[in-house]
């Protein structure tokens, strides 16, 4: 496939290593992060695996979305913020002088809570990461990565016919899976979710969780949910938050079914949050 | 029921309050629009008029001696029903057409002044009473007619009320707009750029924008004399000239079209940004390809009215010069020059009724000009912008 050459030489240009080696993996080491003089995040200490879905609950600002927009610094973007420890990906703290935010972010993708996909053509929405990072060359191999990626993100079908409309013109559940095969345009190696589906109907957020254990196999998702049976049903492991803590890590399962601390199951049944 | 009676009683003064604002609203919208109805009636009434110049035929004799003295060319009587600027050419037309020498020529001419405002039925000024039952005959005869003020649209300003006119006043206004805009658009909105999307919210910053703000509030004389300062005294820039005329107005002009810029890249939502960065676009990339595309309507408008505002604006002008009385359009950013409003208030201040009319002219000129470039915002910001 004349993509799988495109892609290649991709990772050459973006510096990527051999991806996707069971070693590999995002660490989080005694995080504090605070907006002003507002701590968010008290020492979150958190090992992420390769090829899982791991999603973060917990009740509205318990952190779990300040957490997850640290993973590809767009905390940066927010002058008040100040972090100290560590994250490590591939060994190397994302929080070093020498890292390169653009870089990182290549290799750390992101979808939004509210889906955003930029006011130009379907295809051109797709095609904009790869061509600024010159991935690919615009023509037959732009072509050809543009419907690969609509194909994988499960929309190529709906949107083959109209593929130079403007993309803020499909429905809402279309543009979350548009602004994920842009994501995955890249071949970035985890993709973080922040809250995905919460403002999709249910069809369409069936549409994405499909989406999201196809997707697995190649990718590291991260997802911010606040539905618990969302939670349930896509990831392989959960991490409870609750005000700037790390309650309880653990396969989803074990966490659903019998967890160690009171907080957790008082959240799980619903008894606050 | 009382209780329900003490509620329907003030549910009814609730909706008599409702009517009672709606007509105090309609009657402030009815106050202005009548200021402004009467100030249009009024302006083009006046003007109207000057857009009509009185024409006259008369005998003119190829004389010798009208080389040294172009009013033997017409007799005593007629002499003073045409306009000098005429009789004045005489000389040099005999000089180039020697083989009019000895002729005498039934010649429809540009009739003076005090003729035209006599049959504009104004003659507070100008016509001696002595030549009013001449005058009536000759309109009468259709010797005098009216035609087309062409004089108006080709001639720079002149003492001759008949002979004056808007071009070299409209060349100066787009030259010296030309310079504004070329110096205060990109200054103006690269700022705006750059404090919006890269600086860093500290009290430096912080100090900047509230400077910038105090500067779009200052009084534009200050800004004359700050380009008196600068430009003219410091860097040497011509009086009067276009350039120190533009550079005085490109900085009144910049705070307006960096707040209008900032407005227009502050109202592109945060989604965008985050689209961007989250793919891994640089800065620049995020505000090049994707928010400044976005807020390119919303800074066009902004540049567009800033730009319309130097445009009126002459208390800046006065101060470098540019009141001043300029005959020839200028052919550069050099030349001496005055501008649409200045020319405006120089004939406003003649003493002659003639210039009364060539006011309310140019101040129709000026708002036709005006009212283009807000129309042109208007369509230039519809045709651009996108939704999402």
């Amino acid at each position: 496939m004349l993509w799988q050459f495109g892609y290649a030489t991709a990772h050459k240009k973006l510096g990527k290593g051999n991806t996707m080696s069971s070693s590999e993996n995002i660490s989080i080491r005694d995080l504090k992060l605070w907006y002003k003089d507002a701590q968010a995040l008290h020492g979150i200490n958190l090992q992420i695996s390769n090829n899982k879905v791991t999603s973060f609950i917990g009740p509205s600002g318990c952190g779990k979305s300040t957490l997850l927009r640290c993973l590809n610094r767009m905390n940066d973007r927010i002058p008040s913020c100040r972090i100290e420890g560590d994250i490590l990906f591939d060994g190397k703290n994302i929080y070093d002088a020498d890292i390169d935010v653009v870089q990182l972010r290549t290799r750390v993708g992101m979808v939004f809570q509210k889906p955003n996909p930029f006011p130009k053509s379907i295809y051109e929405n797709i095609a904009y990461a790869p061509r600024i990072h010159g991935i690919v060359s615009d023509g037959a191999e732009m072509d050809e990565l543009v419907e690969y990626s609509l194909t994988r993100a499960g929309l190529w079908n709906e949107v083959k016919d109209k593929i130079q409309e403007p993309g803020t013109a499909l429905s809402g559940g279309q543009q979350q899976r548009l602004c994920i095969a842009r994501t995955i345009a890249i071949k970035p190696e985890i993709i973080l979710m922040d809250e995905p589906c919460s403002a999709l109907d249910p069809i369409a957020t069936a549409k994405i969780e499909e989406l999201i254990d196809e997707l697995k196999k190649e990718f590291t998702i991260i997802i911010v949910t606040h539905s618990m049976q969302q939670a349930a049903r896509v990831s392989d492991n959960t991490a409870f938050f609750y005000m700037g803590n790390l309650i309880e890590f653990g396969e989803t399962r074990e966490i659903f079914t019998k967890p160690q601390e009171q907080q957790t199951e008082d959240y799980i049944t619903g008894r606050f949050g | 029921m009382s209780h329900s009676m003490e509620y329907n009683k003030r549910l009814n003064r609730r909706h008599r309050a409702d009517r009672r604002f709606k007509y105090y609203g309609m009657a402030a919208i009815a106050f202005a629009l009548s200021f402004l109805a009467f100030f249009f009636v009024d302006i083009v009434g006046k003007s109207l008029p000057a857009f009509q110049q009185a024409y006259i035929q008369v005998p003119i004799s190829y004389n010798a001696e009208v080389k040294d003295n172009y009013n033997k060319a017409i007799t005593r009587n007629y002499r003073y029903l045409v306009s000098r600027s005429y009789l004045r050419s005489l000389p040099k037309k005999l000089a180039q057409h020697p083989e009019l020498l000895g002729t005498t020529e039934d010649t429809w001419v540009l009739a003076s002044y005090r003729v035209d405002q006599y049959l504009k039925g104004h003659d507070g000024h100008g016509l001696k009473s002595k030549y009013r039952p001449h005058v009536d005959e000759m309109f009468a005869d259709d010797k005098i007619e009216f035609r087309f003020n062409t004089l108006f649209f080709t001639n720079g300003d002149s003492k001759l009320a008949e002979t004056a006119g808007i071009l070299a006043a409209a060349v100066g206004s787009i030259l010296t707009l030309l310079i504004t805009m070329a110096v205060a658009v990109p200054v103006g909105v690269m700022t705006a750029i750059y404090l919006e999307e890269f600086a860093a919210d500290n009290r430096f910053s912080q100090l900047i924008e509230v400077n910038i703000n105090n500067l779009a509030a200052i009084p534009s004389i200050l800004y004359g004399l700050l380009g008196l300062a600068i430009f003219i005294n410091m860097v040497g820039v011509p009086r009067s000239s276009a350039l120190a005329g533009g550079l005085t107005l490109a900085l009144m002009t910049l705070p307006v079209i960096i707040i209008a810029t900032r407005a227009a890249l502050r109202s592109i939502p945060d989604s965008i940004r985050d689209a961007a960065y989250g793919l891994g676009a640089s800065n620049l990339q995020t505000v090049w390809h994707h928010v400044l595309p976005l807020a390119f309507p919303g800074i066009l408008t902004g540049s567009i009215i800033g730009l319309a505002q130097a445009m009126g604006e002459t208390a800046p002008l006065l101060i470098v010069g540019m009141m001043a009385y300029i005959p020839e359009a200028p052919s550069g950013i050099f030349d001496a020059t005055t501008v649409l409003p200045a020319q405006i208030y120089t004939w406003s201040s003649e003493s002659i009724r003639a210039f009364e009319e060539r006011t309310a002219a140019g101040i129709i000129v000026l708002l036709t000009v005006l009212l283009s470039l807000n129309a042109l915002a208007v369509w230039l910001r519809n045709r651009t912008q996108k939704t999402w």
